[in-house]
């Protein structure tokens, strides 16, 4: 993978932002305290009479947001994932989600790769959360080019969205031009042995592991889970039928992520093996990302691992 | 849709109406909140009548004030002042809390016209009404923004990011009412957790206090326009009310934060508001 692009997709939601600001005179940006990591700085810097800084009070900041959405304005705002998931919770459930008002949320630094900072700003709770406030809608982009475009099409869906975004720079997996429709899920290569649902910075890695089955002669399908709400239930059926076993990939706790939804249709729908690289239900820890990644079982290998358990399910089930 | 501007005994007779819808929805649903809708009444009454601007017959008028309760539970003033007001029927207040009935327990946006926010957590109204304030100013549009608190209620911490972001940003198109009736749910709030000095605290936050009887007509319009009439800070009018005012049984009890009264005992209270039973139930049934 020598000569791949790497890039921050925090900052395909920042130059998003400076976009829309342009298209759209409604479109205001909040931030607590953390302007230039979550890239808001970007915005503030082009339109300073439509940015709001809210200083260290993240309640405050999404409620905020709720207010302006009422006077017809399209807030985005943005902290680090723990806290506009965890910390204001409450006021997305209740102003927000109850009352399906048109506010965006940028979570930044999901995820274990998130680094040296720990298990408190390694947000990995929010699929579980997002997922279970009615309203909600949540996208997790694999790249920059899809925060880039999966921020513009928050501006163009009516109620609550939440993004999710990364710290580090992750390769790129897209282009320009690669479509991103809101809750239609891209299938990255083709393959009918098995599938992987991945999403955010696992979409490489399932798109690594799938070349390395290739070599041992099975075909994977890599689907690119990017909206986690509503989620793209026909291609998730589609490839539990064809594919006939599933392995999911996310940077989240295992309980209530995209393994959880994912199953939950299939179940349903389609029961195939399914098995889940996930974060095993603890906290995640400091180190480098590279280096968690890898202690917390989220590489390509270990999804390779999976794949090798739910294709012997399947056979012997033959 | 012009202010009202009703005379003061006109608001006081739209307080007392107000009241009777309470009991009479509270002895209807036999669920809900007695003492916080009755200590509320007498400045909902001018705060609808007298003081914002909006249209009941198209409750997302651009142009509208714009008003909401920061405590959801104090359902039954707030959809009687909707209702009143002419958002919708008075009928529907006799559904108030049940099922299939678009008066929720607490306020629901999507289901009750005139309601702009969902709420029934604590603590988030005020924030909602910065930001309705900031986005009405980035728009130099010159609409009011009220959010009515409770005194218990002030114990929430996200209120003082609010009343910190609110002074900041001089929000002065921003009103808050507090209905400071000194009484929550485990009991007086001075022996839950205490608030005072709350007047100060709001003005060590920057922000402009007026201190009213919460009962008295007169005091309640004029906060109203002095609030109006300021430049450059936020207001909060501390309304200093009574817990179930204008039920004798009810008023300055705690207990009365969150039962609704028995039938022998709603009709007792509508007796000592003047009316039947008899006679306001058929006029909700009938409006
Ligand atoms: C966040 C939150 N915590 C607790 C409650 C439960 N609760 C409902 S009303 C209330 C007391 C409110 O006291 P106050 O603001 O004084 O209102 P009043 O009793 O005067 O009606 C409480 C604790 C709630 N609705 N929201």
């Amino acid at each position: 993978m020598s000569g791949r692009e790497y890039r921050l997709t925090r900052e395909g939601w920042g130059r998003a932002l400076v976009k829309l600001g342009h298209e759209n005179p409604n479109v205001v940006v909040l931030v607590g305290d953390l302007a230039s990591s979550t890239m808001v700085d970007l915005f503030a810097r082009e339109f300073p009479e439509r940015f709001i800084e809210c200083g260290i009070a993240e309640q405050n900041m999404a409620t905020i947001a709720a207010g302006l959405s009422l006077v017809g304005k399209i807030p985005f705002f943005a902290t680090y994932g723990a806290f506009a998931s965890c910390r204001a919770a409450d006021q997305l459930r209740v102003a927000i989600c109850y009352s399906n008002l048109n506010v965006k949320i940028g979570g930044a630094h999901g995820g274990i790769s998130v680094g040296p900072d720990g298990a408190t700003h390694q947000a990995m709770e929010e699929i579980a959360i997002m997922r279970s406030l009615p309203n909600m809608k949540m996208i997790i982009p694999a790249d920059y080019y899809e925060t880039f475009k999966a921020t513009g099409a928050a501006a163009e869906i009516s109620g609550p969205v939440y993004i999710r975004f990364g710290r580090e720079k992750v390769p790129v997996v897209t282009d320009e031009n690669t479509p991103f429709i809101f809750g239609k899920a891209n299938i990255m290569r083709d393959g009918g042995d098995v599938a992987i649902i991945a999403c955010g910075v696992m979409v490489h890695e399932a798109l690594a592991a799938a070349e390395d089955l290739a070599r041992s002669g099975i075909e994977a399908r890599v689907i690119n889970m990017h909206t986690l709400k509503p989620l793209d239930e026909d291609c998730i059926i589609k490839a539990a039928r064809e594919c006939g076993a599933i392995v999911t990939a996310e940077e989240h706790q295992i309980y209530g992520g995209l393994g959880s939804a994912v199953a939950q249709v299939v179940a349903r729908e389609y029961p195939v093996p399914m098995d889940y690289v996930a974060v095993m239900d603890r906290f995640g820890e400091s180190g480098k990302p590279d280096e968690l990644l890898t202690a917390f079982g989220l590489r390509s290998g270990d999804i390779i691992r999976k794949v090798g358990g739910v294709i012997n399910m399947k056979s012997g089930r033959d | 849709m012009p202010r009202l501007f009703y005379p003061v005994d006109k608001l006081k007779e739209k307080a007392l109406f107000i009241r009777r819808d309470i009991i009479t929805m509270l002895i209807q649903a036999q669920s809900g909140h007695s003492g916080g809708p009755l200590s509320c009444a007498d400045f909902c009454a001018a705060l609808a009548f007298y003081e914002a601007n909006y249209d009941p017959m198209n409750p997302a008028w651009p142009e509208r004030d714009i008003w909401f309760f920061s405590i959801g539970h104090v359902t039954p003033v707030h959809y009687s002042m909707l209702a009143e007001a002419g958002f919708f029927p008075l009928r529907d207040l006799m559904n108030f809390r049940q099922f299939g009935g678009h008066c929720q327990g607490h306020p629901s946006k999507l289901d009750t016209p005139g309601v702009e926010v969902s709420s029934g957590s604590l603590g988030q109204g005020l924030s909602v009404a910065v930001g309705a304030a900031l986005g009405s100013r980035m728009d130099r549009h010159q609409r009011r923004i009220y959010c009515i608190m409770g005194d218990g209620e002030q114990q929430e911490g996200s209120i003082w990011e609010a009343a910190m972001a609110a002074a900041h940003y001089k929000l002065d198109n921003l009103c808050a009412i507090v209905d400071f009736n000194k009484a929550q749910i485990d009991g007086f709030v001075e022996n839950v957790m205490g608030i005072e000095p709350l007047a100060d605290k709001y003005r060590a936050f920057n922000w402009y206090v007026v201190e009213i009887d919460g009962h008295d007509m007169d005091s309640i319009v004029e906060a109203f326009e002095r609030a109006r009439a300021l430049k450059g800070r936020p207001t909060v009018i501390l309304a200093h009310t009574i817990m179930g005012k204008g039920v004798s049984f009810m008023e300055d009890k705690p207990e009365w934060h969150g039962k609704p009264p028995s039938p022998e005992q709603g009709r007792q209270a509508l007796q000592e508001l003047g009316t039947t039973w008899e006679e306001w139930s058929a006029r909700l049934d009938n409006g």
